[in-house]
């Protein structure tokens, strides 16, 4: 399956010339085009029907159709690539050329993904993170559209090389590493699935769509057979009953939604680290993908709990490593080390991944009640303006005036939720790991390695200096590129920082 | 260890930066005043909304360029030691920031139009977190060449990929 990575090695480095990428890409972007403009297209052809006119919706659709995949095309001729012994180079664009260079030395992360259509046609898209400050470079490097093999061998020859050029003691091993399983999809997480609430995002993104084709279709929903028999039905039942149905029938499409996500993105799921302590993650059903985390790439891991996991009793498992900046770009979702499964094994799998268990199990510092007050306060100071709007809302619009005292609800949720956000903030330093936990909605506890913090922040706001309590934030080139450590007393923040890095405050104390 | 409160920065920026400061922000608020008055005029509303809110704009707009420069200038302050360099910036909200001198990524130096009037220019310090850059204001031109050529010396020095 693989070419062996010196073979490719040697085939590149004498050919230094300018390659495109698989020709059979130029079937693969015409239809991801068409694919993203199909509400324009479906929305020109209603527009054209609704008109009366009934050839020139059908000429507009074909219009914007053709137009859309000539420029597809035209990507595909524009687009070259090359690997220099020194940097990965990919240029591309008409109008406006561009050339954008990868050191070598400087690959982070190499993540190989294939859709439906790229799996069918044997392709396999290349994102090779680059962890640089420069704005501009900031986002991976992509090499939409390799062979799988050449996709495969790239990544191996990327990421095997030897870890410093000053060391040839070790050329470049052929890859057939012993591959250790840290973790692999157990079936019985799916029960998971349904607390992720990923289905809501597929929610919104359906109803965005249908709204957009209502839109510029000009279609009049109100004569939808469907839509019809569902308005009609909800206007015979009293309002409670209503807001039951919605609810009930919302929380099942989320959660059918969401199980739904989860087979696609988390069938296969293997973690697996390979000789040189390379973390490799393979999953996804339909799109396969397969992300590799060098190890001195990686400076920790998160345990995030979303609050409905939370309650069910799971948790998942990222990776914070340089190259792959959090929710961003190409690379999103490429941290993932652990799908949502048991604390226990999100646990397990960080504790390995880390070679301790010490920074995940530890418990934790608490913080001052000061931090409680704070806490507290700023969720009611939320909850009082979002009630104060709504019941002028109720007002102006002359409703039911039982409706007033929703916004005490606002208020019990909002005390309840600023008390459990104190309660997740605590921190910890064990065994070289700086360990923060934050955040109710979604509680996060990290472990980054000190000696990937590049940089203290230390904030206080005007009611912190009030309460005495300072934000101690951890600069890093990984992850998040920030992990807060929240209302520490002043004295306490201090202390701290100049535990986790010593000596780097030192001229600076009192 | 023991010792558990940090000191200032030892520098305060150039006085001029409360000058500086001032003209930027007035700068900022006659903005917002012209725009009030333009649809104060345009759109002729009955009632007296507009000249209540224009008088609003007015009083936050003097309270604000009477203090935050004074306040500002009190706060802002700068360090570069030979390991470390250290900011304290802000008025309401205060921050301070410390980068070792071995993860500096660049060293650069902008002056904005205002900042050229008054003969300043800031310097800022990356490192390779996106959420780290140092920001010094207000100094004067000078004063931020010597230092970002001392920092650049600095930082070759130390070497490495700063990560």
């Amino acid at each position: 399956m693989t070419v062996p990575a010196q073979a490719l090695d040697a085939a590149v480095r004498q050919d230094g010339n300018w390659k495109r990428l698989s020709p059979r890409m130029l079937l693969v972007h015409p239809v991801i085009e068409l694919g993203k403009a199909l509400p324009a297209i479906v929305g020109a052809f209603l527009a054209g029907h609704g008109s009366g006119n009934d050839s020139s919706g059908s000429r507009w659709s074909l219009g914007i159709a053709g137009v859309v995949m000539a420029f597809a095309m035209l990507r595909w001729v524009t687009t070259r690539y090359r690997i220099t012994p020194a940097q990965v180079q990919l240029r591309h664009g008409l109008v406006r050329r561009q050339t954008r260079a990868a050191p070598l030395d400087r690959v982070r992360t190499v993540d190989v993904t294939a859709h439906l259509l790229h799996r069918t046609l044997g392709l396999a898209r290349v994102s090779i993170g680059i962890g640089t400050s420069d704005r501009k470079g900031r986002q991976a490097l992509v090499l939409d559209g390799l062979g799988a093999e050449r996709a495969a061998a790239l990544r191996s020859e990327l990421l095997h090389r030897p870890a410093d050029a000053a060391q040839p003691k070790q050329p470049t091993q052929p890859v057939a590493p012993a591959e250790v399983e840290l973790a692999r999809l157990d079936p019985a997480w799916l029960r998971f699935a349904p607390f992720t609430l990923t289905g809501a995002v597929t929610g919104l993104a359906l109803l965005g769509i249908g709204w957009r084709i209502v839109g510029e279709g000009h279609v009049n929903i109100g004569r939808l057979g469907p839509y019809r028999a569902v308005a009609d039905r909800l206007e015979e039942w009293p309002l409670a009953v209503d807001i039951l149905a919605v609810f009930v029938a919302v929380a099942v499409f989320v959660a059918v939604a969401s199980t739904v996500g989860y087979v696609l993105s988390f069938t296969g799921f293997r973690l697996t680290r390979h000789d040189g302590g390379t973390l490799h993650v393979t999953r996804g059903l339909l799109t396969s993908r397969a992300t590799s985390i060098e190890r001195r790439r990686l400076r920790g891991v998160e345990l995030s709990e979303p609050l409905l996991l939370r309650t069910a009793g799971g948790a998942r498992c990222l990776a914070v490593a340089t190259g792959l900046r959090v929710g961003r770009g190409a690379e999103r979702g490429g941290e993932i080390l652990l799908p949502p499964a048991p604390k226990a094994e999100a646990v397990k799998v960080g504790a390995a991944v880390l070679g301790t268990d010490a920074p995940l199990t530890v418990p934790l510092v608490a913080h001052p009640l000061a931090a409680r007050r704070r806490r507290i306060a700023r969720a009611l100071a939320g909850a009082i303006v979002l009630g104060a709007a709504f019941d002028a809302a109720v007002l102006l619009a002359g409703w039911d005036s039982a409706l007033l005292s929703v916004p005490g609800a606002f208020v019990s949720v909002a005390v309840a939720l600023g008390y459990d956000r104190y309660c997740s903030l605590g921190h910890a330093f064990v065994r070289g790991y700086v360990v923060t936990r934050f955040g109710s909605v979604v509680r996060r506890r990290t472990a980054v390695a000190a000696d990937g913090v590049i940089g203290w922040n230390l904030r206080s706001t005007f009611f912190q200096r009030r309460l005495g309590l300072t934000t101690l934030v951890a600069t890093t080139a990984a992850g998040r590129q920030k992990y807060s450590v929240a209302d520490l007393a002043d004295a306490d923040a201090v202390r701290f920082a100049d535990m986790c890095v010593p000596g780097l405050l030192e001229p600076f104390l009192t | 260890m023991t010792a558990a409160s940090l000191r200032a920065p030892a520098h305060l920026v150039d006085p001029r930066a409360k000058a500086y400061w001032t003209v930027r922000s007035l700068a900022g608020w006659l903005v917002i005043a012209a725009v009030q008055i333009i649809v104060w005029v345009a759109v002729k509303h009955p009632d007296a909304v507009h000249p209540i809110l224009f008088a609003v704009t007015v009083a936050v707009a003097l309270a604000h360029v009477s203090v935050m420069p004074q306040w500002r200038y009190r706060v802002h302050r700068w360090e570069a030691t030979d390991t470390a360099v250290y900011t304290q910036s802000g008025w309401f909200n205060q921050e301070r920031r410390i980068a070792p001198v071995a993860r500096i990524q660049t060293v650069d130096t902008q002056r904005g139009p205002f900042e050229q009037v008054f003969g300043l220019a800031n310097v800022t310090v990356t490192t390779a977190s996106a959420a780290g850059p140092l920001k010094i204001h207000g100094l004067r031109r000078a004063a931020a060449d010597a230092l970002v050529e001392d920092l650049t010396v600095r930082t070759q020095a130390a070497g490495g990929d700063a990560t």
